[in-house]
């Protein structure tokens, strides 16, 4: 029990919460717009793998950390384009599309990172995002290196919370946005095109699984490695049911799958005798605990899934 | 007067299927006009024109003498054209406000102005009548509430031509009277408006000026003032439309007995102590302003829920549990109130749903195996018997008409040759022709000796139906009274639950000889 209290009050261990889940929390915000919008985008986690590399890439070739994230950003955008293509004007099937852009993101990414670096046996690192250490603030004791310490990109990720909270849930765009993940018929006869709007809106919730892809090689591990993003992408989707589609609640799934994580990371290397993987499975156990709980109350987008086509009863 | 709206010569194209041949329509300020037609006759379609929703693709329309720029809803919006859809444009899961807003704003402003939006929804529904909390989940309010709130969009876009595309298809009798007097109030302060409607009875009631289309042409146009319903209709189908007779009723043995039915809190209303009896070989109506149990006691009787107290006996024998397979293998035939929502299932194809409400029966399983084949062509000889159109053994009945989708679920129900069939609201929402079909299909299975168990609103319906009948109110059941005493006023009375008048005619119908054994 001491162990578990040990680890508990280690200012480390409350550093690393946000910034793994940093990731989680971009990730899931741009699950959540694509699904919002009536889609599901299972390319999650192709486009976070690509993303990953692409940034490192970038950054790798001599340009500057944020031109990384930005690219990062555009190329999921990109994606995003495809996806939105297929599943909307088309009104292809949304499973098997996601699935096929993840595997071929993947693919590329290792394909395109191999070009790069065709000999190299080790991944090459960069030099990533430096925490920002806010003055005054983060020398409050516990608290300041746990708030404050924190690197760049999870800074963005808190204010994109924000943003995206209030676009959804204050503004007209955000407002015909959730109206057409669940009737985009009602959209249509107040004269907004459904189909242009989830287009759009599938394209910025991609380029957030762009960036949270480029936060693991920019601002995490420092280099790119082709199996790095582990489902992430796929907690993600998971994290959405548990945030009843809700910016805020999105972030309080992603911090609280963080501290799963973090929390068995140490308990690892502290208890003997057990198997590692038992710890491993933690986070997901958990999770699909919380998502058994949370998934009864949760009201799911009407029109999640249905391809809309103008003039089809 | 003057002239708001002008449609020219609209001609629409789906394919080979001309839905609007050279339609041409006009209508003046602060009028209601009815469009009648059949299912399928291309109302719907005209609007959707109207509205920017489809392209024309020949004709034109002109609001306030200005000719719309086709297929654009903004640009019909802006004109003042409000349109309350047949299948409502709502988002169950969002607020009252947020389905009214959607899209009244610049999409790119940085904030809403949800207070002000709010202070002019609560004007709006204060000058016209029509009561809504503004952040109720649509989900959470009734068909009528959700009603109200399409309207209320079309006005909160300043809408002055109010288009509504047959409003009162889900609406019970009150709830349509009460539309019909708003759209009386609407009209006083200087909208016009269009309705939609195959009902004669409310074209009738609540027009100034009809016009018929049939098969895509406009076939006529009349004041209401100087038309009369059997016109209307002999318009609107193109011949005769005779409603088929009711031969005299043949009774038979008692088929179904229900003895003192209480149920609280299920399916709606509540059952207070229902008692009565059917015989085969007759027709027993219940008639009743609805939510006074009539959905309930189908319920009980088809085994969708156990009573709390009394008892239900088919051919004298109880149900050994009271549920639906067990009532259906009794030989109960339902035809469900609601066809969508327990009627069928409409993702699934036409002949799983003809087996599955039997399926366990040894003619569509065996072995807990599917006799695929024979269920295909027990639905195939369905389909050909009953005259089911635009079915296809393999395609999905949600996309089938409201009339034929009815017409496999008769042919489901009677295929199994029922003793009792229970018929809640048969016709409603079908067209003159089809209810004329169900009316002939259900007269013959009476004849054929099976007891039926009529539930409608629809008093003509229940007199051209039925040999006895009782009102329900309040989960109690009136005497019977044959249909041949049957006139508005008695069964106003007995609605109403003033029962006297009834019990005299009951008392006096048990005297005669061939009723003596009846309980
Ligand atoms: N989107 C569509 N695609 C193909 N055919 C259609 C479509 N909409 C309507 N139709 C056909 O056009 C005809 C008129 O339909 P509709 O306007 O819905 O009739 P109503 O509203 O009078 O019942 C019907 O034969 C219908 O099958
Ligand atoms: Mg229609």
């Amino acid at each position: 029990m001491s162990v578990v209290l040990d680890i508990l009050s280690s200012v480390g261990m409350w550093e690393a919460i946000l910034r793994i889940a940093t990731p989680f929390i971009l990730g899931t915000l741009g699950v959540l717009l694509c699904e919002r919008v009536g889609v599901l985008n299972l390319g999650i986690e192709g486009i976070m793998t690509f993303g990953a590399m692409i940034g490192w890439l970038t950054v790798y070739m001599g340009a500057g950390l944020w031109a990384g994230l930005l690219v990062a950003a555009l190329c999921g955008a990109m994606f995003g384009l495809l996806h939105a293509l297929l599943t909307v004007p088309l009104g292809l099937n949304q499973h098997v599309t996601g699935l096929g852009i993840t595997l071929f993101a993947s693919s590329f990414s290792y394909y395109i990172f191999r070009l790069a670096v065709p000999t190299a046996t080790s991944p090459p690192t960069v030099e990533p995002f430096r925490a920002l250490e806010v003055p005054v603030l983060s020398d409050i004791p516990f608290l300041g290196p746990v708030l404050f310490n924190q690197t760049a990109p999870t800074c963005l990720a808190l204010g994109l919370v924000l943003v995206i909270a209030w676009v959804l849930y204050r503004t007209p765009l955000g407002l015909a946005i959730r109206m057409t993940g669940e009737n985009p018929h009602a959209v249509d006869a107040q004269g907004i095109d459904p189909i242009w709007l989830r287009i759009g809106t599938i394209m910025a919730g991609s380029a957030l699984m762009g960036l949270a892809g480029a936060f693991l090689t920019l601002a995490a591990f420092n280099s790119f490695f082709p199996t790095m993003v582990q489902g992430r992408g796929w907690i993600c989707i998971a994290l959405v049911v548990f945030a009843l589609w809700r910016p805020g609640r999105a972030l309080l799934g992603a911090v609280l799958f963080a501290f799963f994580d973090a929390f068995q990371l140490r308990l690892q290397t502290v208890v003997d005798g057990v198997p590692y993987q038992l710890f491993l499975m933690l986070p997901y156990v958990l999770s699909i605990l919380a998502l058994v709980v949370m998934a009864r109350r949760a009201r799911v987008p009407q029109a999640l899934m249905v391809p809309y086509r103008r003039g089809e009863r | 007067m003057t002239r708001v709206l002008e449609l020219d010569g609209i001609t629409k194209r789906f394919g080979t299927t001309l839905a609007n041949d050279d339609v041409s329509l006009h209508l003046e300020k602060g009028e209601v006009v009815a469009l009648l037609g059949e299912n399928g006759a291309g109302k719907t379609t005209l609007m959707s024109i109207l509205f920017g929703h489809y392209t024309a693709d020949e004709g034109s329309v002109r609001v306030n003498g200005e000719t719309l720029p086709p297929g654009k809803s903004r640009a019909a919006i802006d004109a003042g054209v409000g349109m309350v859809h047949q299948h409502f444009a709502l988002a169950a899961n969002l607020t009252v406000l947020d389905n009214v807003m959607t899209g009244t704003e610049p999409l790119w402003r940085l904030r809403s102005d949800r207070a002000a939006a709010r202070a002019r929804l609560t004007r709006l529904s204060e000058r016209f009548g029509l009561p809504v909390d503004p952040d109720a989940h649509v989900s959470d309010l009734s068909v009528g509430e959700r009603q109200r709130v399409e309207i209320l969009k079309a006005l909160y876009n300043d809408a002055r031509i109010l288009i509504l595309d047959e409003p009162t298809a889900v609406l019970t009798t009150q709830q349509s009277e009460r539309l019909f007097a708003t759209l009386r109030e609407m009209t006083a302060q200087g909208l016009s408006i269009i309705f939609i409607s195959h009902k004669l009875n409310e074209v009738m009631a609540a027009s100034d000026r009809v016009v018929v289309l049939r098969g895509g042409r406009v076939v006529a146009e009349r004041a209401t003032r100087e038309t009369t319903k059997e016109e209307l209709a002999e318009l609107m189908v193109g011949r005769a439309v005779e409603r088929p007779k009711r031969p005299p009723a043949q009774p038979g043995a008692v088929r179904l007995e229900v003895t003192d039915l209480h149920l609280s809190g299920k399916g709606g209303a509540a059952l207070n102590g229902v008692s009565l009896m059917l015989r085969g070989g007759e027709t027993l109506g219940i008639i009743g302003v609805s939510g006074n149990g009539q959905t309930t006691l189908a319920g009980v009787v088809s085994g969708l829920y156990p009573p709390d107290r009394g008892t239900v006996k088919i051919d004298g024998a109880e149900l050994r549990r009271h549920d639906v397979p067990h009532a259906i293998a009794a030989g109960i035939g339902r035809i469900p109130e609601d066809r969508h929502a327990e009627g069928v299932l409409g993702d699934m194809t036409t002949w799983e749903n003809v087996a599955l409400e039997r399926l366990w029966a040894p003619e569509f399983s065996r072995r807990g195996i599917v006799r695929r084949s024979a269920a295909r062509a027990a639905a195939r000889h369905i389909l050909a018997t009953y005259d089911v159109r635009g079915a296809h053994l393999d395609g999905r009945v949600g996309l089938l008409s409201g009339g034929n989708m009815q017409k496999l679920i008769l042919g489901r129900v009677l295929e199994a040759d029922p003793s009792i069939i229970v018929a809640a609201q048969p016709s409603r929402g079908l067209d003159e022709g089809a209810i004329a079909g169900v009316h002939r299909r259900l007269i013959a299975a009476r004849d054929r000796g099976a007891g039926v168990l009529l539930i409608s609103e629809d008093l003509d319906e229940v007199i051209a139906l039925s040999d006895r009948i009782r009102a329900i109110v309040n989960g109690r059941v009136s005497p019977a009274i044959p249909a041949e005493r049957a006139d508005a006023r008695l069964l106003g009375l007995m609605m109403a639950g003033d029962w006297d008048a009834a019990r005299e005619i009951e008392a006096a119908a048990d005297k005669m000889p061939e009723a003596q054994d009846a309980l």
